[in-house]
């Protein structure tokens, strides 16, 4: 009891102030927990268990809590950021991989690899409203700004899927390359960026018609393009640079939104996922799921700070800044 | 949903009115899935009522060996995910399958198919001389087939065929991929025992060329023989074939598996086993879990209500194949489908990590092989290390400058 306390008091000194802890989180889908690194020693200072095969992660409006879709249980959890332990579990469909909040957070959209869908969660209820059929496996779900569009991948169908939110209804189907994975809206938010793992490429589509403006094709030095596999895609906060990761390629392609050339490519740990950067912009991390490790990157001069050892298949990050 | 409840609604109008029965009718048989889809895809399968590969073997306690399942679940599948694809695009796909008495009576189906047009991509799981003669003789025929379930190398080389595609690995694929694992673990000496069948001798001939190839020595083969006459002693105890050399891997070439599984712990020197038995080299595991893999693999469970093998794999990834061209052409023509299907275009992701196409000099796919336990996949070859001027992928099999193919024979 003792000890009950004392715990809780220590985490009461140090989530004071619940939002801004800059801690980083890792999701590692097959030890099925996060890791929790602190910003300054870069260390793993908790390992939080988790419901099976933890992956994608979202903050939830008051950034106070963690949503993660754990895929091999069929929920998304709910982790407090105060006391760093799960709290809920949310009901999804069959194995949901990626999701998305809605925007007064009260709303989520989630991809079900299982069963080819993308389902609406009203958050009050727990229920899900409405599915829509979408091609096999889908993957990557991003909201626009807006609120008004939503984007889902389909690994298999080799597709963007383009849905308007308030009619609930795909309006689009865009074909890029092979394997879609990830899709962000680009800083003006007039193109949506796509990966395309098994063509190496990232697609960039016009949001007001939907269709392919330029596909960039990756090749780091000294490597093939069979081995140009990207997934992860982040945006620096200052809307300059996309930091795309090339899977088994081993490295990081940073590219200049305005001119879509790519100015540098930087060697990461092994099949590296998804990308995250700080808030302020000075660091970029990378979880690279073949090595269980996070590299940290000064985002400034393309250097590797250091390598941290994490849980087994490290997956999605997510920064508390 | 609203097709159960279409389905419902047309049942009642019929029980209502007969005069509208004519008109329900047509719309039940009409395709159901995409009854706005304006193209469809119909592929053949064909296969025997005895194919001696998928007898019961005569095993004793009926103890079942290996898959002695068909591979149809997975052209099931994939025709059922090409669907899910093709319904945002207008394009529907079905499965026409025909299992045939014989040569003749698969022969008579696929010209018939080829000459009514409606059926020009057909998957093949028939043994190996069968297919060799199907496609021999129906060479003239618009048609493009597809070996699912048939390793020999002959099939690539000497009988190959322009409109034969294989998506099953070959032997030498398989033996390539084991030897440069071993290789890469510096496992260099080898030691085979070698069945009675053609299938065993033609997998030791693959090794032997694997061996060479990447710098391995195959010490010694032994033929062995099941039973228990001590005077066949030197042919049928374990430990007495594996004595008397030194090695480093004991390789079974037993493609039947009765005597195979009883090799390992018996062998007179502490050495690993693999070949069919052991660590098998193989186009598919059901434990493979990466690139997608878990989620192909429920799928297929979903449906057959059994795991997923290798042939399984090659059925599953040739609809995927058709399919690709369809979508990425945008086409149901058959010029363009098959033209596309023989082109580097094809990009195909066959849950394995690399896009997958076919060789120009064989139509071989080309393909990762998964080198597996009963229980866990090992590794996965090309093993890191080794290199091709072009494809990696093309350190399997055999190579441009090596294949005895020659279409145009």
């Amino acid at each position: 009891m003792l000890i009950l306390l004392m715990l809780g008091a220590a985490f009461t000194t140090s989530v004071a102030h619940a939002r801004d802890t800059g801690l980083i989180f890792v999701s590692n889908e097959k030890s099925h927990d996060i890791s929790v690194l602190d910003p300054d020693s870069l260390e793993v200072i908790k390992t939080i268990p988790t419901s099976r095969r933890p992956r994608d992660m979202n903050f939830n409006r008051e950034r106070n809590k963690i949503y993660v879709a754990c895929g091999d249980d069929d929920v998304i959890d709910v982790i407090d950021i105060a006391t760093l332990r799960v709290e809920k579990h949310i009901a999804t469909g069959p194995s949901p991989e990626a999701f998305e909040l809605g925007p007064d957070g009260k709303q989520l959209w989630v991809s079900n690899e299982s069963n080819a869908t993308v389902g609406f969660i009203d958050l009050a209820t727990g229920e899900m409203a409405y599915e829509l059929a979408t091609g096999p496996e889908p993957e990557g779900v991003t909201l626009s700004p807006d609120g008004k569009t939503l984007y889902v991948t389909s690994e298999i169908a080799d597709m963007v899927h383009v849905v308007d939110v308030a009619s609930r209804t795909i309006i689009a189907n865009v074909l890029i390359g092979t394997r879609p994975r990830r899709t962000v809206v680009s800083p003006d938010g007039s193109e949506l960026w796509a990966t395309a793992e098994l063509s190496g490429e990232v697609y960039i589509i016009r949001r007001e018609d939907n269709q392919i403006d330029e596909a960039i094709s990756f090749l780091p030095p000294g490597m093939r393009i069979a081995d140009v596999t990207p997934v992860g895609i982040a945006t620096s906060p200052d809307g300059r640079t996309m930091a795309v990761t090339l899977g088994n390629a081993n490295h990081v392609a940073m590219v200049d939104i305005a001119s879509r050339k790519i100015e540098d490519y930087i060697l990461v740990g092994s099949r590296p996922w998804e990308a995250a950067y700080s808030r302020d912009g000075k660091r970029l991390f990378v979880a690279n799921g073949m090595s269980d490790d996070l590299t940290v990157i000064d985002a400034q001069s393309g250097r590797v700070i250091r390598s941290v050892a994490v849980g087994q298949i490290p997956y999605g990050i997510l920064i508390d800044d | 949903m609203s097709k159960q409840l279409h389905r419902r609604r047309l049942h009642e109008q019929i029980q209502r009115n007969l005069l509208h029965l004519l008109t329900a009718l047509v719309l039940l048989v009409a395709p159901g899935a995409f009854a706005d889809s304006a193209e469809r895809i119909t592929i053949g399968y064909l296969d025997l009522a005895e194919d001696p590969r998928y007898a019961e073997r005569s095993a004793y306690a009926r103890i079942q060996l290996r898959s002695q399942s068909r591979p149809l679940p997975g052209a099931k599948v994939a025709v059922d995910e090409a669907n899910q694809v093709g319904q945002f695009l207008g394009l529907s796909f079905e499965l026409e399958h025909f299992r045939g008495r014989d040569l003749d009576d698969v022969l008579a189906k696929l010209s018939s198919w080829a000459d009514d047009g409606e059926v020009r991509f057909v998957l093949l799981d028939l043994p190996a001389e069968l297919t060799a003669e199907l496609a021999a003789k129906s060479r003239n025929k618009e048609s493009l087939l597809f070996n699912i379930s048939a390793p020999q190398n002959s099939l690539r080389g000497s009988d190959c065929q322009p409109q034969l595609m294989h998506t099953h690995p070959s032997y030498a694929m398989l033996t390539d991929a084991l030897v440069q694992y071993l290789v890469s673990r510096n496992w260099r000496e080898l030691y085979a025992l070698q069945g009675e069948l053609a299938a065993d001798a033609e997998w030791t001939s693959a090794l032997r060329h694997s061996a060479k190839r990447f710098g391995a020595e195959l010490v010694a083969v032994r033929p062995f023989r099941l039973g228990n006459d001590p005077r066949q002693r030197e042919r049928n105890n374990i430990a007495l074939l594996t004595a008397g050399e030194s090695y480093d891997v004991v390789i079974v070439a037993d493609t039947e598996g009765e005597f195979g599984r009883y090799v390992p712990y018996q062998t007179k020197a502490p050495r690993p086993v693999a070949g069919t038995t052991g660590l098998v080299p193989q186009a598919w595991s059901w434990v493979w879990e990466r690139h997608g893999a878990p989620q192909l693999n429920e799928r297929f469970f979903a449906l057959a209500k059994r795991e997923m093998h290798s042939a399984d794999w090659a059925a599953w990834v040739a609809v995927k194949a058709i399919a690709q061209a369809a979508v990425r052409t945008r086409s149901t023509e058959f010029a363009k489908l098959a033209a596309f299907l023989h082109s580097e275009e094809l990009n195909l992701d066959g849950g394995k990590g690399p896009a997958l196409s076919f060789r120009a000099w064989d139509n071989q796919l080309r393909q990762p092989i998964l080198l597996a336990t009963h229980d866990a996949v090992i590794a996965r070859a090309p093993v890191d290390g080794f290199l091709h001027p072009r494809n990696t992928l093309d350190s399997l099999g055999a190579d441009a400058g090596e294949s005895d193919c020659d279409m145009k024979r």
